[in-house]
């Protein structure tokens, strides 16, 4: 957030013409092509309906989708299907970060860690989530645990893996810098180390996030927990009453949280790039 | 600290680099070096003749294979042909992490920030980023965060080479000045022959393969110098015309 601030406070060396002009072409590169796109898949949307490629009840018209969706909007057990997923997928995120984090420093550190469990992080990463729901539901039946288990499981490696990366990229003459400073152990972990590897963690972090909602709605279709509603849950239901308007209203929230929590990683890590000087909208 | 009161010289004796093991690189090899208490010392040489390796070494960055340094309980600072600027800084950061590591008391950073680029002629550039600067600004900063410590020595290895002919000269009236006033024993690493004469009491020439001292030449020239004095450039002739006989053609 704070980044966020900062970066907005920044310009006052630009002219006022020049930063308007600027906030113009922001505005012309960053949102009218996005906003293009929906209206060419909207578009496209709307020609395959009329086309009939597939019957009404299989693929709706957009107007009855965002209808549909503004009804749901106002449906008690579909915000809390809403609020449901975000809270397990922002603890399963939190819990995540807490472990890879943990994980990354002891490997980036330790030569003997970094035998130990180096490879086996990337190996985790590979592994697709959904394998592990047998072994999670096994271990702790149809629970939120299990969800909870995977997810963690799914986003860890890939914050580890950031930290790790960071750490091992930080330029040897800046460590000499630093050294030749008198920065030593504790110090010269939290004061250069960490903070030169902060671009990678946070890219490692918003990787992390897309494994952890992943994973989030693959553990949400198949733990199905009784009188927890939940947008994973919901889709099943739908599908299983034919119901396709709240099927695509459902999967359009699901797509529309994971681009605002996309976004939001990409503004942090914007606002750090640019005070580096690192920016690509510099040039 | 103690050093300045006895004025006890720097001592590098029979000093040897080797990388690699024993059939390695011989980046030095019997290097004997005595340094007066604020004297002014250029090493100078080809690329490749371990004129960083030797700074290394006095700087306690690297351990010698063979031989012995004592600086006398003298500190180092050291500044390099980067700024090395910590980039998620401000200009004030970077100076006062070199406190913070120095052991300096927070209330002290912020006079000590204003004091220290004050002497490196940046005042009021505590809030710019490293990357909003030139490339002399970022070399200013970074002697600025050097003399941060406090350190008897400072080690410059090829601080201004990248720099513009300008920005070098004005750089070269800088640390002169400076060097005077803080009183400071300098150790100077250069390939140009001319900024050796320019800046050093005493000039070091060092040869590679294996990298050693093969020549020293004092320079009893009156400060301030300048790049273009006739005496510089006549003096800056001579070495130059002699390395190029012992280099054997080599470049
Ligand atoms: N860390 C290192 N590992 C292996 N060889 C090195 C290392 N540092 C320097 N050398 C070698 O030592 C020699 C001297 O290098 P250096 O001190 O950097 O020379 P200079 O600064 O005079 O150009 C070179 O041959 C170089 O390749
Ligand atoms: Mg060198």
């Amino acid at each position: 957030m704070s980044a966020v601030a900062d970066r907005k406070a920044a310009p006052p060396t630009s002219t006022d013409a020049r930063g308007r002009g600027a906030l113009g072409s922001r505005l012309r590169g960053t949102v009218l092509p996005p906003l293009l796109a929906v209206v060419i898949a909207l578009a496209i949307w709307q020609l395959l309906v009329v086309l009939e490629v597939k019957p009404a009840y299989v693929l709706p018209s957009p107007a009855t989708v965002f209808g549909q969706l503004f009804t749901l909007l106002s449906d008690p057990t579909f915000l809390s299907g809403i609020v449901r997923t975000l809270s397990r997928g922002i603890l399963g995120f939190l819990i995540a970060l807490v472990i890879g984090t943990a994980i990354g420093l002891a490997v980036a550190r330790s030569r003997f860690v970094r035998s130990a469990i180096g490879s086996l992080l990337t190996g985790l990463q590979t592994m697709p989530s959904i394998a592990w729901f047998p072994l999670a539901i096994l271990l702790f039946q149809l629970s939120e645990t299990a969800i909870l288990f995977v997810l963690v499981l799914g986003a860890a490696p890939s914050i580890a893996n950031g930290l790790i990366g960071g750490v091992d990229e930080v330029p040897p003459p800046l460590m000499r810098t630093a050294r030749s400073l008198g920065g030593r152990g504790f110090g010269l972990i939290l004061r250069v180390i960490l903070p030169a590897a902060l671009p990678a963690y946070l890219s490692g972090l918003k990787q992390g996030w897309a494994f952890a909602w992943r994973s989030l709605l693959a553990g949400e279709l198949l733990v199905i927990i009784p009188n927890a509603a939940s947008l994973g849950q919901l889709l099943q239901f739908y599908r299983e009453l034919s119901n396709a308007p709240s099927l695509y209203a459902t999967m359009i929230v699901i797509l529309v949280v994971g681009m605002v929590v996309d976004q939001v990683f990409a503004r942090i890590t914007n606002g750090v790039r640019e005070r580096r000087g690192l920016s690509a909208l510099r040039n | 600290m103690t050093g300045t009161a006895t004025a006890e010289p720097i001592r590098i004796i029979g000093v040897g680099r080797t990388f690699g093991g024993a059939a390695g690189t011989v980046a030095l090899e019997q290097v004997d070096l005595v340094v007066q208490e604020r004297e002014f010392v250029c090493l100078l040489g080809a690329s490749g003749c371990g004129k960083s390796t030797l700074l290394s070494l006095i700087a306690d960055l690297d351990a010698p294979t063979t031989g012995t340094i004592d600086l006398g309980g003298r500190r180092t600072a050291v500044m390099f042909q980067d700024a090395n600027l910590f980039p998620w800084l401000t200009v004030a950061g970077n100076i006062e992490l070199a406190l913070r590591f120095s052991g300096v008391p927070k209330a002290d950073w912020s006079r000590r920030v204003t004091e220290l680029l004050d002497v490196v002629r940046l005042p009021g550039a505590e809030k710019r980023r490293p990357h909003e600067l030139s490339g002399g600004m970022r070399q200013r900063v970074a002697l600025a965060r050097s003399l941060a410590q406090e350190a008897e020595v400072l080690l410059m290895d090829e601080p201004f080479a990248a720099l513009d002919a300008i920005t070098r000269d004005a750089l070269h009236g800088e640390i002169e000045r400076i060097a005077e006033e803080r009183r400071l024993t300098v150790i100077f690493v250069t390939h140009n022959v001319r900024e050796a004469v320019r800046l050093g009491d005493r000039v070091i020439v060092m040869k590679p393969s294996p990298g050693r001292i093969v020549r020293e030449e004092r320079v009893p020239l009156p400060r301030p110098r300048r790049m273009e004095d006739p005496e510089v450039a006549r003096r800056a002739g001579e070495l130059h015309d002699e390395l190029d006989l012992q280099a054997g053609g080599a470049r």
